[in-house]
């Protein structure tokens, strides 16, 4: 292959790229702006929040659990060492509101509601749905995408607060229960150096735009993907890959602006 | 019917997550509205304060009886203001009490404790503590010992 | 303008191209209203491509489509979702929504663009599956049907809004001869009773020819011919007459382009 045929090829992927991007973008525009005119809407949205959101629980609980309690176990055996072992709740707060919290929930919202979303909207792509829903004259970008879209906003923070305070309570059965730390120091510790608007909100703030990132491409590459079975794994694959991808480098570009 | 179970569900979720923002709130930064109220302020100059921080303890006899509310240097006097909000309860401290910046173990957080003084007069709001002692700072401490050592020596 | 009373549908010059590949090029289709219209054409020649252009699911890239007058191509999101509601459209995989039993299915066009009490979109769904002959299947989801079954359900929710034009996607591909037959008898009965026009689009030579009153024949990005399916039938044209008698070699070649067999044979050793 030439030289010249390489950059051209280049050229056409970054070219490609760019495209794609406007597409989402004029897609996310058209299914967020604009009137729903339908009456169930509300139940749309309800049956998406259960689907998105309440069937996240239990991962989200399970993981937020294990993570505080392995961060205290390993603070303490830091912390331990300076004689600063009550300082365990401060750490395991902090790094759970501050970066464990919103970015772990993402990653794990990616994978288990992201993933399902794309696999979903590109079967009912590839098994003519849609084209049928926009046959009958509903917009499915409306009936279809808006609804899950929400849904992906609404959920994520709420479950991202949620993974923090089960954290939270994991790392205190460990440190308090289990590590003897005296537990009216864990919590006052906390409460000494947790900063609500700093930390809390800050914290949520950076759910918020990881629930609208990782929503908008789960959403998107559903939508997009090639109506056939090998068309939809990828997209599934590219969901999981680049929602994540996206998390952890706006994680930084957050964090740089935030703290 | 199906729908109204599915209402329910979605709406413990809903619950539980701003449940979970409260918690944060209250019981994880420890903002408790209204608390505020209770207190009086009273203020202290530190030649040094060494790592207090806001929402630092302040103590007497070991007991918690406020907070520092802020910290700020004070360029005409080339010092620390550290502005302390004193639950109401405590209102019987002697003017002359000492301020001192203390440490919980040898590295663990930095509070501040009072000491009675003698005074019949008592602390009121916005007034100031004149007999303060700044944080010991470790090395300070271990230069003054080294040069006491050296002068000995001479 | 002048003929929207005697054409429903009207392609002027369609141009259409699916990346480099010239799928139409400069079509000219009218579709007679209140008549079955069958559109013929060898596999992978557009058909379908033709109704999602009426559909306006696609653009042409040239060319007008002017259905009941109206110039689909041009008309706004709102506007375009609003012509489409006077559409039917049969797809070929039927396209139930999977989460919603038969009867929801049937209900969901109604319950979009219409205000009726659940009594009245009641009694409309039952009227309609009547006349599909599946209001015994109303409590069924759509992964227990067959697919004909599937396909009628569909057809039940593409008439319930009482649409002017139904088109209909490979209707007999992959039915047994039964479900072919109820199929085909549904087309006409249905386009009859209910004063709609039809499009039909379809390979199957026999099937179409029974019901259509009117046939073209596509083929290379053209239309090849169209008349009565008799004038077909008997038509001089070499290509056509291919196509209506299912000769395997003709103007359409048996053969894919390749080299000549001999040489392609001789040209591995070569290497």
């Amino acid at each position: 292959m030439s030289v010249m045929s390489r950059i051209a090829l280049l050229g056409r992927a970054g070219l490609d790229t760019i495209s794609a991007l406007g597409r989402s973008g004029v897609f996310l525009f058209n299914a967020l702006l604009g009137r729903t005119r339908f009456g169930n809407s509300f139940t749309l949205l309800l049956k998406q929040l259960y689907a998105v959101g309440v069937l996240s629980l239990a991962i989200i609980i399970v993981s937020g659990l294990f993570i505080g309690m392995v961060l205290a176990l390993q603070g303490y055996n830091i912390l331990v060492g300076y004689g600063s072992e009550q300082a365990v709740g401060q750490m395991v707060a902090l790094t759970l509101l501050r970066e464990l919290g919103p970015v772990v929930t993402a990653l794990l919202f990616a994978g288990r509601a992201g993933s399902a979303l794309t696999a979903e909207i590109g079967l009912m792509k590839a098994t003519e749905q849609l084209s049928s829903m926009e046959m009958i004259g509903v917009d499915p970008l409306k009936y279809v995408i808006a609804p899950r879209l929400w849904a992906g906003f609404i959920s994520m923070p709420l479950l991202s607060m949620i993974f923090c305070v089960v954290g939270i309570w994991g790392g205190a059965l460990v440190a308090v229960d289990w590590l003897g730390v005296y537990s009216g120091s864990y919590w006052s510790n906390m409460q000494n150096s947790v900063e609500f608007f700093d930390d809390v909100l800050n914290g949520v703030v950076k759910a918020v735009v990881f629930a609208f990132v990782v929503t908008w491409i789960a959403v998107f590459q559903g939508y997009d993907c090639e109506p056939t079975s090998e068309g939809i794994s990828r997209a599934t694959t590219r969901t999981v890959v680049y929602a994540s991808l996206s998390v952890l480098g706006l994680d930084f570009i957050l964090t740089a602006l935030m703290f | 019917m199906r729908t109204r179970n599915l209402e329910l569900v979605v709406g413990v979720f809903i619950l539980v997550g701003l449940l979970a923002l409260v918690v944060l709130a209250v019981r994880i930064s420890g903002l408790a509205p209204g608390s505020a109220v209770n207190t009086y302020s009273v203020h202290a100059y530190f030649d040094n304060v060494a790592g207090l921080t806001a929402k630092a303890k302040v103590t007497m006899s070991g007991v918690t009886i406020g907070r520092v509310t802020a910290i700020e240097f004070d360029k005409t006097r080339y010092s620390a203001r550290v502005d302390m909000a004193v639950d109401s309860d405590v209102n019987t401290l002697p003017a002359d009490s000492t301020a001192s910046i203390l440490t919980a173990g040898l590295l663990g957080e930095k509070y501040v404790g009072i000491s009675v003084g003698g005074d019949d007069e008592v602390l009121a709001d916005g007034s100031e503590i004149y007999d303060t002692q700044s944080a010991l700072v470790l090395e300070e401490l271990i230069g003054r010992f080294l040069l006491n050592t050296v002068s000995k020596d001479e | 303008m002048t003929d929207s009373s005697d054409y429903i549908v009207d392609l002027q010059q369609i141009t259409f191209r699916r990346g480099s590949r010239l799928i139409f090029d400069g079509v000219d289709i009218r579709i007679p209203r209140g008549k079955v219209t069958g559109i013929m054409g060898p596999s992978g020649c557009g058909k379908t491509t033709l109704l999602r252009l009426i559909g306006a699911q696609l653009r042409p890239d040239s060319g007008a489509i002017l259905v009941n007058g109206e110039n689909i191509p041009e008309l706004g999101r709102e506007q375009l979702f609003a012509a489409r509601q006077h559409m039917g459209m049969l797809f070929q995989s039927g396209a139930l929504f999977t989460d919603l039993s038969v009867f929801e299915n049937v209900a969901f066009p109604l319950r979009v663009h219409t205000q009726l009490s659940e009594d009245m979109i009641r009694d409309l769904v039952l009227l309609k599956l009547q006349a599909v002959g599946l209001r015994g299947a109303r409590e069924l989801m759509p992964d227990e049907l067959s697919g004909g079954m599937k396909r009628r359900v569909a057809l039940a929710r593409a008439i319930a809004l009482d649409p002017q034009l139904m088109m209909y996607d490979e209707p007999f591909v992959g039915q047994d001869p039964i479900s072919m037959g109820v199929l085909v008898r549904l087309i006409r009965l249905l386009n009859d009773a209910m004063g709609l026009t039809s499009i039909v689009v379809s390979h199957d030579l026999a099937e179409t020819a029974s019901i259509a009153d009117y046939l073209y024949v596509v083929g290379d990005g053209q239309v090849l011919g169209h008349g009565t399916p008799e004038e077909l039938m008997n038509s001089d044209k070499p290509r056509i007459r291919q196509f209506m008698q299912g000769e395997p070699d003709g103007p359409v070649p048996f053969h894919y382009q390749a080299p000549d067999y001999l040489s392609d044979l001789l040209h591995r050793e070569q290497k």
